[in-house]
């Protein structure tokens, strides 16, 4: 009881200092969706260390308060009058029961503030969760404004973005903790949720229902930038990847014909919908939904063997030459 | 009621060493292998139920000890995502199915009869084929991890991830069959507790006057009743969709993905609860005892009890707070959700308040029981975060709930129950267990325990999803999950401790005697461990407690309990049923004896669930006649049980 009585309160002031390392964590958040959530969590939990600190207090305070008694078998020992002690229930109970409902009425309020977002949204971000990616489509009234890409959504700061949620196969979760709570993404129906950053900066984010093997690899980048940084990243996703040459243009080849039946890359012959939509690839900071960095050494391991990182994963191993393999990454990474 | 109403008017006088002989010959289970397969003795059943359970603790505990090890670190791969996948399944599975539920079936089947006064459950049958089910579902729940196919989607098994398109093996239909059979065995065990609750109380134990623990298992057993047939319906769909192409949860032709989660948690819910009751009532009784006073409060925990439950039924979406479900419902939810903590407060404060007005007796005992409330009072707190919708939106999924639940289940569960066992230990078998190794086992799963559980609270705070078989470097998560995992080994370590206390006592222990404890309930008041027909004569009791009443009620001139004179029985298997509320008698019944047909009934059903598994018509149809014919010989009238126009031949000397 004193280890849980020290562990709890150390809890409090290790928590914070921690925190910094643990891009998921979600005790500080940036933004309206998180922020009042952020309160209400270290309310809710301030409340709850509080009562397991009493509660240890009062059971140790019971034990003590007079001597015990060693026990002898089968002796029969005095025993104590039936009546007193129903105070403790009437005050405990009551104090309880406000507790409670100043718990659920701040609840209430917390979320019908964040039920809705408090200005119209600037965009709409259609995201649908496949095994074991993310599909980001982005959505706008004029349809060449509208485009394709996976595992990193731009949003720009200070203005609320409305998100749908899909999902291609099973249920995923869709989860970027720093900016808001859980959104499940469940075939057969579009769940609308929305987010928004107050500070721009690169935001984790994770699948968090647990949809088949690589569950534990289906990760999220959220990048908030500043509204003019955010068009132009929009405007250059828009355009279509410079044409190749040299090694790429070889590349490109190889990559129409091995790669191009799952992955699409605009305006080219590559079209496939069953994996990450790779235009623009180089423009992203990870590979892999989320889980690796995006430089040209993680590229080519990825490339040449993903069932080496994401056993498993939908990706077979490409039965590519050294040298096609060569030319392949060269074209991937000419796709800026 | 008047002697009218019995079928003759009893003898009533003290217990005789003659009288005892000759209920012995009546009650005896046969000798031998035929008898260990026909016993319907309920103190037998309910010790295999407690050692099957516990065997089932011990794989579960395994299964979570072997992934454990992979996540201690970032980056381990010990096991590969499909094992990793088929372990945590396994584990979640075994513990909240195979052990949790059944070891409190195991102590209410063993300690019921003798808590109330009677000398078997009132469906001595029923009880041995709800044991029997048990056993051959949970090896049939075994049997495809055994052969490398387990279940692998989780003990939650959402679809559509469960469906076919995405689990072709034979897994996912050998765990819905499995839970079906399971669901037979746990409905029919209720149903016996809640007819032996209306019917077996001995006279003068009106509602009023029963112990704690008896309301915990009667709620729980009212509740499986109302909820398991969503769960078993749910795993029917499934095989049907899986099987015989219907489409219940086949989104591409108009089906759900959340029908499964409704149905599945207005099951899974109040599971919870079923699986917590019995074990706090467990407390309720056995931590006065240790307080040298009754429990403070009784009316107040035992109201707050079916409270609890009934609440229960109404908070089953907090599960699905992230589902996309409109705002009014995520309101109601949350407020039920946040507002079940209420009956919890009334059995924290009732226990405090009994300490504290009590003087504490310092045994294994009582550590378990009174260090259980700081247990209970963590998993309660965490429970309430995780009720409020906008907090849940970041809690749910993460280690904060797998914190939450094994506070709720280990805690509210494991240290009640082995608290109680050595509670009942002496009872059971006539022997202590050891107190000083007793002392050194407490520690162990306490510390080990909150060493182990309390840092994924805050892995979950920093974002650890659940569920997943390993996590990168830098997310902050090692060092929590290192301590964790040398946290579960000495709880592991603490749990072999508990089970060599056990074992070693059973030779080596101290002799028991009636009632080591001085405890005030009726099971103290036979030997140790009873004798087949429990009670010599059937008790009547005027008090809750009373082998305390000359102590604490002496002078009130109240009418007194009366242990060891009364009604005498012996015309062959013999009980005595009384009035519901107020446990007047009012008939004699004819108790069965052993037999073999619920054992063979528990086998024929099993062979249907083989045969829906192979989908292989033909095993179906064999088990199903084979079930037929159990029936049938099961309901035979039989001259002994009073069915038939002849009565049976009687002796004489009643």
């Amino acid at each position: 009881m004193v280890r849980t009585f020290i562990a709890t309160v150390g809890c409090a002031a290790l928590v914070p200092a921690v925190a910094n390392g643990a891009p998921l964590q979600y005790l500080s958040g940036a933004g309206d969706k998180a922020g009042p959530v952020v309160w209400l969590t270290w309310g809710l939990l301030l409340i709850s260390m509080a009562v397991v600190v009493l509660i240890s207090a009062l059971l140790i305070g019971a034990i003590w308060h007079r001597p015990g008694q060693a026990w002898v078998k089968g002796e029969r020992t005095a025993l104590l009058p039936h009546g007193g002690g129903l105070n403790w229930l009437w005050i405990g109970v009551s104090v309880s029961a406000l507790v409670l409902l100043f718990s659920v009425a701040w609840t209430v309020k917390v979320l019908a503030g964040i039920v809705a977002p408090p200005q119209r949204p600037v965009a709409t971000i259609e995201i649908t969760g496949h095994q074991w990616w993310w599909e980001v489509r982005y959505l706008g009234a004029d349809p060449a404004r509208q485009f394709t890409t996976a595992n990193e959504i731009h949003i720009p700061v200070g203005q609320p973005v409305r998100l749908k949620l899909d999902s291609g196969d099973v249920i995923h979760s869709f989860w970027v903790p720093q900016l808001a709570g859980k959104m499940d993404a469940i075939p057969g129906q579009t769940n609308e949720t929305w987010i928004e950053a107050d500070k721009p900066g690169v935001y984790r984010g994770q699948c968090t229902e647990y949809c088949g093997l690589e569950h534990a690899r289906m990760g999220i980048v959220l990048v908030a930038q500043t509204p003019a940084d955010f068009q132009k990243w929009w405007a250059h996703q828009l355009a279509s990847p410079a044409q190749p040459s040299g090694a790429a243009l070889a590349g490109q080849g190889d990559f129409q014909m091995r790669c191009g039946g799952c992955h699409a890359v605009r305006g080219t012959e590559a079209a496939g919908a069953l994996g990450p939509d790779l235009s623009h690839l180089m423009s992203r900071g990870t590979i892999a939904s989320g889980m690796l960095p995006n430089d040209p050494r993680t590229l080519r391991h990825w490339i040449s063997d993903p069932q080496r990182y994401k056993p498993g994963a939908l990706m077979p191993t490409p039965e590519l030459s050294p040298q096609a393999l060569k030319d392949v990454e060269a074209y991937l990474r000419s796709l800026t | 009621m008047t002697t009218a109403d019995y079928e003759r008017a009893p003898h009533v006088g003290p217990g005789t060493p003659s009288h005892a002989e000759k209920l012995e010959r009546i009650w005896e289970t046969a000798p031998g292998f035929y008898g260990w397969l026909a016993t319907v003795d309920h103190k037998k059943i309910g010790i295999r139920y407690i050692v099957t359970a516990f065997a089932f603790l011990v794989a579960g505990g395994i299964e979570a000890l072997v992934f454990r090890v992979q996540l201690a670190w970032s980056e381990m791969h010990l096991l590969t995502p499909e094992q990793y996948d088929q372990m945590f399944t396994m584990h979640g599975m075994t513990m909240i199915f195979l052990y949790a539920g059944p070891i409190l079936s195991g102590f209410s089947n063993y300690l019921w009869p003798l808590l109330l006064g009677a000398r078997d459950m009132a469906l001595p049958r029923l009880n041995a084929v709800s044991y029997w089910i048990y056993l051959f579902a949970g090896i049939f729940l075994y049997a495809s991890f055994a052969i490398g196919f387990g279940p692998n989607v989780g003990w939650f098994n959402y679809v559509p991830l469960a469906a076919r398109a995405y689990n072709n093996g034979p897994n996912i239909d050998m765990y819905g069959l499995g839970m079906i059979l399971l669901g037979i065995s746990t409905t029919v065990g209720s149903i016996n507790f809640i007819v032996t609750f209306l019917r077996l109380r001995c006279p003068g134990m009106s509602i009023n006057r029963v112990p704690i623990l008896i309301w915990g298992t009667l709620t729980a057993s009212a509740a499986n009743i109302f909820a398991i047939p969503a769960v078993s319906l749910a795993f029917l769909l499934l095989w049907m969709d899986r099987n015989v192409g219907t489409h219940f949860f086949d989104v591409g032709a108009g089906g759900s993905a959340l029908l499964w989660q409704h149905l599945f948690w207005m099951f899974g819910h109040p599971w919870v609860y079923a699986i917590v009751l019995p074990a706090m009532g467990m407390v309720s009784d056995g931590l006065p005892v240790f307080c040298r006073r009754p429990l403070v409060g009784y009316t107040a925990v035992a109201l707050a009890t079916i409270a609890t439950m009934v609440l229960g039924f109404g908070v089953w979406v907090h599960h699905m707070f992230a589902t996309g479900l409109p705002g009014v419902s995520l309101g109601f939810f949350s407020a039920a959700s946040i507002i079940i903590a209420v009956p919890s407060a009334v059995g924290v404060f009732a226990w405090l308040a009994t300490i504290w007005t009590g003087r504490p007796v310092f045994t294994t005992p009582f550590l378990f029981f009174a260090s259980f409330i700081v247990l209970f009072t963590i998993g309660g707190v965490s429970g309430f975060m995780t009720g409020s919708v906008p907090v849940d939106w970041q809690l749910t999924d993460t280690y904060f709930v797998v914190a939450h639940l094994h506070y709720v289940l280990i805690g509210i569960n494991v240290f009640p129950v082995v608290g109680a066992i050595y509670f009942w230990f002496p009872k059971f078998t006539g022997r202590m267990m050891d107190e000083r190794l007793g002392r050194w086992n407490f520690w162990t799963m306490f510390i080990g325990f909150n060493l182990g559980f309390f840092p994924m609270h805050i892995s979950g705070l920093l974002g650890m999803p659940r569920r997943v078989y390993t996590y990168g470097e830098g997310m902050g998560w090692d060092w929590l999950n290192l301590v964790t995992t040398l946290g579960s080994f000495l709880f592991a370590a603490g749990v072999l401790l508990f089970f060599w206390n056990a074992i070693r006592s059973l030779k080596h222990g101290v002799t028991a005697g009636d009632n080591p404890w001085d405890a005030p309930t009726l099971e103290w008041a036979t030997t140790s461990p009873p004798p087949p027909y429990n009670f010599a004569v059937i008790p009547k009791v005027a008090t809750r407690h009373p082998l305390w009443e000359d102590r604490l009620d002496s002078g009130q001139g109240a009418e007194q309990s009366r242990i060891h004179a009364g009604m005498a029985l012996a015309h062959g298997r013999e009980a005595l049923g009384t009035t519901p509320v107020d446990a007047m008698p009012n008939v004699i019944l004819k108790m069965p004896g052993d037999t073999l047909v619920p054992m063979y009934l528990a086998l024929s059903m099993t062979v249907i669930a083989v045969g829906l598994a192979l989908v292989n018509w033909w095993v179906v149809v064999v088990g199903g006649a084979c079930t037929t014919a159990s029936i049938l010989a099961w309901l035979w009238p039989q001259a002994r049980l009073g069915e038939t126009a002849e009565p049976a031949r009687e002796t004489a000397d009643d």
